[in-house]
């Protein structure tokens, strides 16, 4: 049982536990820092699943990379709208 | 090329109507009479160029591949044409009609607009070369008319308007699911269906006969709810609410015509009247069109007012189509389909009448007519003559069609359909003959209950007027000149000739 | 060809952004024209020459981007540029009353029409992944437009799902490539077996994909966002958004992982899809609001396409090949409707001040031509000839008769009532004469945009052999 195997084992764990928070959270931002969770899980199978099988793999990592850039700018919306959210007097625990 | 874009002239006189009439604003009253009644005598010039060319046996068709194995054909057969003449007199008629009857009324650009639709949807109808242009014809009729039937925005007739709306709907998605069967598992190759081909059902095998029986009856049903067979007529009466001209174009015209012209295709260009008889769907649909001949009548009887008793006359006599078209030989056959065009000329008289006296008098129940005779003769006289006609006194049209019925039926060896036949006329006799005999006998009683357009020159404004005398004499000639070449009864003969012997 | 319809909503995109603010307004009709030329070009290029693919930046496959343009990518490329076109010519003047959104409109409009240009044009798995991401990202901003507290939580329920849906999306596209270590879909569709790690794949995508397409019971984001949003969003949202994660989805059915999916999976989507028809329609006929009412029959009407499924999965190729044709006019036929729909009611909203059904009395004489458009795109809808929408019921239904199956045809027959249920609630109110509130004027470019997507939904009818005989040319990519 390789290292790799070993990462993407941990992150489908990380994915089952975020995706319970993600369902269960009443709060708006703690159903955002799951949603992180999930992504980070997801990533670690990506990268961690292909190695286990085919061996060392660009291409995972170059996917991963975007993969994170997309995930970051999604938050940055997340919290932007989330903000205003607020401010203008929404709940954020509906 | 030109016998290709015939058909197509034909449906795009009413339908580029429609679309002008929608984009004129509501002043440009002039602009918009001037156009829609030049594109009326357009339609008629036309249709005539056709039917003469049809007679001549010309070919007038115009197809293209619509789906993956399904064409759109415009074909201009003599059936064809029969009802293209019925709906292009009576649309000009109509029309003038309705600019009288909607002077100053708001909203006529609408009105106007949908009316010119309703027409291009029957045009569509007529010409139709197979079961899938027809469907797409049924259905825009019904789009075009549910307008027509609300226009006055009163609760009442919004509520008449979600009545007929569940009725024709319901009845559409009935046909769509028989016509889709027809297609999916009967004649994938399009031929069946296909109008002008013939003969092919009977070559199917004999395992299919028990589908072909039920899906006769799933378009028999589909249909019969435009054609107002009991107990699928409960949106008739109702939409009596919508305003006179929308009532006869309704009736005579547009819609039951509609229904009952599908019935005579699916017996005739689809089943074939041969395999029809074998297969023996006709007995159990000329006993259903008895039933509601008769029931139509009863109930006729029972109805105060003028337009619902004239609403349930309707439905009995749109039936003598249906039940023409079950009596298997040639003469039963022109007994149906001419009856097609009497009831609609008659009938178109009726409502014209009833109008009349509605908007000039302000008269709406049959208590109210005594003594209108003298004030309105011309429109009672009408008002006579179409009642005689429905009634089947000779030599007017509705004598003829019932004659040929009655013949058709012996050759047929339904002998039954005689006692029908005696007992409708009876009944339609009780029903109008009191009233004529409130118009011309009895006294008026005191005042007429509303009475907006004085008497002057005429009893009512010419526009009101003249389309109900010529109607009224259209009834008489079809009746007196039935000889003639190209009469309603020389049409269908022709028509029938040319189904009978392929 | 290929990537121009990438550069130039992109660029455009980011003038939009640079520019000084009184030039966002005047570049977008240039835009458009260019966008439109570039896709009729391209439609017409694949039409005389067949499909064709692309590699970005001359970097092949596995670590570049390589593009596939095939009948089926084209015509929805020609969709979405034609519905982007006068959607755009719509909001031109729906945005003059909104001086702050328009500036943030134009620059998410056009990442938006990237994106979507980028899904359709997508020939690997991660590729759709990111156009996904994108599309999201400029839908819950064009969402959130006007900042107001129910815009700005839709928003945020759009974002969540669209996100949750992503990620499941992502994690399937990461066990295919640990599977079959590439992800490029024609290589893919040739590799992919029918075992467990695959149908784990197909059915973590098919979760994040049915959220995002808001199939029914994962809808519950799309009424608020929908109908919460200006009208131009909520039609593009509608029209085009929604269409482009079902893409992904029937893609990943039929072509990348159809031996992995089983006939009973392909009746449950069915199921879902049935469900969304009546709980759409049930949602839509008691809904007080007008915008909400044409935002559920989107729920509603989407479920039309998940018959898709059920009718090409398991069956002979003639139904599959009907079912199939028939989906994809559903799609474009739904698309122009339902943008003329929701741009006719935007006008309506727009002249009475607010969206109550109960006061549409007397627009009909203010505003006919509005009616008029929301009246035809209700014809397609409803699927009642002639329209496109009935073509396509016309097809589902022959695709079902052919398969035995009929508890769809069932279906499919019967949901056109429902549609004029509550389709006709509109014409009733807007045929009484009373007017409950003063009517404002609007600018006839609102009315006659929202006519034309109408008069090209009804004209699909007479023109359904078009798009079908272009769809026809496919290469490796779709069924």
């Amino acid at each position: 049982m390789g290292v790799d195997l070993w990462y993407a084992l941990v992150g489908a764990v990380i994915i089952a536990l975020s995706v319970f928070a993600f369902i269960s959270a009443r709060h708006l931002m703690k159903k955002l820092l799951a949603f992180n969770m999930m992504g980070s899980g997801v990533f670690l199978i990506m990268v961690g699943l292909p190695q286990h099988q085919h061996g060392v793999d660009a291409v995972p990592q170059a996917l991963v990379l975007t993969g994170i850039v997309v995930a970051v700018s999604a938050t940055a919306l997340a919290l932007v709208i989330l903000r205003r959210y607020v401010r203008s007097g929404g709940d954020p625990a509906p | 090329m030109t016998n290709a874009l015939m058909p197509i002239y034909v449906l795009a006189t009413s339908l580029i109507a429609a679309l002008v009439i929608f984009t004129l604003p509501e002043r440009f009253h002039k602009v918009r009479t001037t156009f829609n009644l030049s594109a009326a005598v357009l339609k008629i010039v036309l249709v005539g160029v056709m039917a003469v060319g049809i007679a001549n046996q010309l070919d007038y068709e115009f197809r293209y591949e619509l789906l993956p194995g399904i064409d759109f054909i415009l074909r201009a057969d003599a059936l064809s044409m029969l009802f293209a003449a019925l709906s292009s007199v009576l649309w000009l008629c109509t029309t003038l009609y309705a600019i009288g009857y909607l002077e100053d009324a708001p909203n006529r650009s609408r009105f106007f607009g949908f009316f010119s639709l309703c027409v291009a949807s029957t045009m569509g109808i007529s010409l139709a070369g197979n079961l899938f242009t027809f469907l797409i014809f049924f259905e825009l009729l019904t789009l075009s008319t549910y307008p027509l039937v609300v226009h006055r925005g009163t609760e009442k007739s919004l509520t008449a308007g979600r009545t007929y709306l569940r009725y024709t709907l319901g009845g559409g998605a009935i046909l769509l699911i028989g016509v889709a069967l027809m297609y999916g598992l009967v004649d994938q190759t399009g031929t069946i269906t296909d109008f002008a081909q013939t003969g092919s059902m009977a070559e199917l095998p004999a395992e299919q006969h028990v589908l072909l029986f039920v899906l006769f009856f799933v378009l028999i049903i589909g249909l019969g709810v435009k054609a107002a067979l009991v107990p699928l007529h409960g949106w008739l009466p109702i939409a009596m609410v919508a305003p006179a001209p929308v009532s006869a174009l309704l009736h005579a015209v547009a819609v039951v015509k509609a229904g009952a012209f599908g019935i005579v295709r699916v017996i005739y260009d689809i089943y074939e009247i041969e395999f029809a008889w074998q297969l023996g769907v006709l007995l159990p649909l000329a006993i259903w069109a008895s039933i509601t001949i008769i029931w139509g009548s009863l109930m006729a009887l029972r109805q105060h007012e003028v337009k619902k008793r004239l609403a349930y006359s309707t439905v009995s006599q749109v039936s003598y189509i249906a039940l023409g078209a079950c009596l298997f030989g040639p003469i039963g056959t022109i007994g149906g389909i001419v009856h097609l065009l009497h009831q609609g000329i008659m009938k178109v008289t009726l409502f014209f009448c009833a109008g009349n006296y509605a908007e000039t008098l302000g008269i709406h129940k049959i208590s109210e007519l005594d003594g209108a005779g003298r004030r309105m003769p011309l429109t009672s006289i009408a008002f006579t003559l179409g009642a005689f006609g429905m009634i089947g006194v000779p030599p007017l049209a509705g004598f003829i069609s019932k004659w040929y019925l009655g013949i058709g039926a012996l050759d047929a060896g339904m002998g039954w359909v005689i006692g029908v036949l005696i007992a409708s006329s009876m009944l339609n006799a009780a029903y109008f003959l009191p009233i004529l005999y409130r118009l011309w006998f009895k006294p008026v009683q005191g005042p007429w209950p509303d009475e907006h357009i004085l008497a002057g020159r005429f009893e009512t404004i010419g526009l009101l007027l003249w389309p109900t005398v010529a109607t009224a004499v259209f009834s008489v000639a079809a009746g007196l000149f039935a000889a003639h070449m190209f009469s309603p009864l020389s049409w269908a003969s022709l028509i029938t000739y040319r189904e009978y012997l392929p | 060809m290929i990537p121009i319809l990438l550069i130039i909503p992109l660029a455009f995109a980011i003038l939009s952004l640079l520019l000084p603010r009184k030039w966002t307004r005047t570049i977008v009709i240039p835009g458009l024209i260019l966008q439109l030329g570039a896709a009729l070009i391209l439609c017409l290029t694949i039409y005389t020459e067949g499909p064709q693919d692309y590699a970005l930046g001359d970097w092949q496959a596995p670590l570049g981007i390589s593009l596939l343009a095939d009948g089926f990518t084209v015509t929805l490329l020609a969709l979405t540029a034609l519905i982007a076109a006068l959607c755009a010519i719509y909001a031109l003047f729906f945005l003059e009353r909104y001086n702050r959104e328009q500036f943030y409109f134009w620059p998410l409009f056009w990442f938006l029409l990237a994106s979507l240009n980028g899904i359709w044009l997508a020939a690997d798995l991660f590729n759709l992944y990111v156009g996904l991401e994108l599309l999201g990202l400029s839908a819950v901003g064009m969402v959130a437009l006007t900042s107001e507290r129910p815009a700005l939580k839709a928003a945020l329920d759009y974002l969540y799902a669209a996100l949750f849906g992503s990620l499941a999306y992502l994690a399937g596209v990461a066990l295919i490539y640990g599977a079959y270590g590439t992800l490029a879909i024609p290589q893919l569709s040739e590799m992919v077996a029918g075992n467990i790690t695959t149908q784990v794949a197909v059915a973590l995508m098919s979760v994040g994909l049915l959220l995002k397409t808001a199939i029914f019971p994962l809808h519950f984001w799309l009424p608020p966002a929908h109908g919460g949003a200006l009208a131009p969003v909520s039609a593009l949202l509608s029209a085009l958004v929604v269409k482009a994660s079902f893409y992904i989805l029937a893609l990943i059915w039929l072509d990348v992982g159809a031996l992995a999916v089983t006939v009973s999976a392909a009746q449950l989507m069915g199921a879902l899809g049935a469900g969304a028809i009546l709980w759409g329609s049930w949602n839509a006929f008691k809904t007080p609001q007008v915008k909400m009412l044409v935002a559920y029959s989107t729920v509603a009407q989407l479920g039309y396409l998940m018959m898709l499924f059920p009718l090409a999965i398991g069956v002979s190729e003639a139904a599959a090949t009907m079912a199939w044709q028939g989906t994809i006019l559903h799609l474009l036929a739904h698309a122009f409707a339902k943008a003329a729909m929701f741009l006719s009611v935007g006008t309506l909203v727009l002249a009475i001040g607010h969206g109550r059904i109960a006061d549409l009395g007397g627009v009909s004489q203010h505003m006919p031509m509005a009616l008029f458009a929301f009246g035809l795109s209700a014809v397609s809808l409803m699927g009642l000839p002639p329209s496109g929408g009935f073509n396509a019921k016309w097809l589902l239904l022959q695709s079902a008769i052919q398969s035995g199956q009929w508890h769809w045809f069932v279906v499919i027959a019967g949901g056109g009532l429902l549609t004029a249920a509550y389709v006709f609630r509109i014409f009733r109110v807007s045929f009484t004469e009373t007017v409950r509130h003063e009517i404002q004027a609007t600018h006839p470019m609102l009315q006659l945009s929202a006519l034309l997507l109408a008069f090209i939904a009804i004209g699909l009818g007479f023109a359904s052999e078009w798009p079908l005989r272009l769809m026809d040319l496919t290469g490796g990519g779709t069924p």
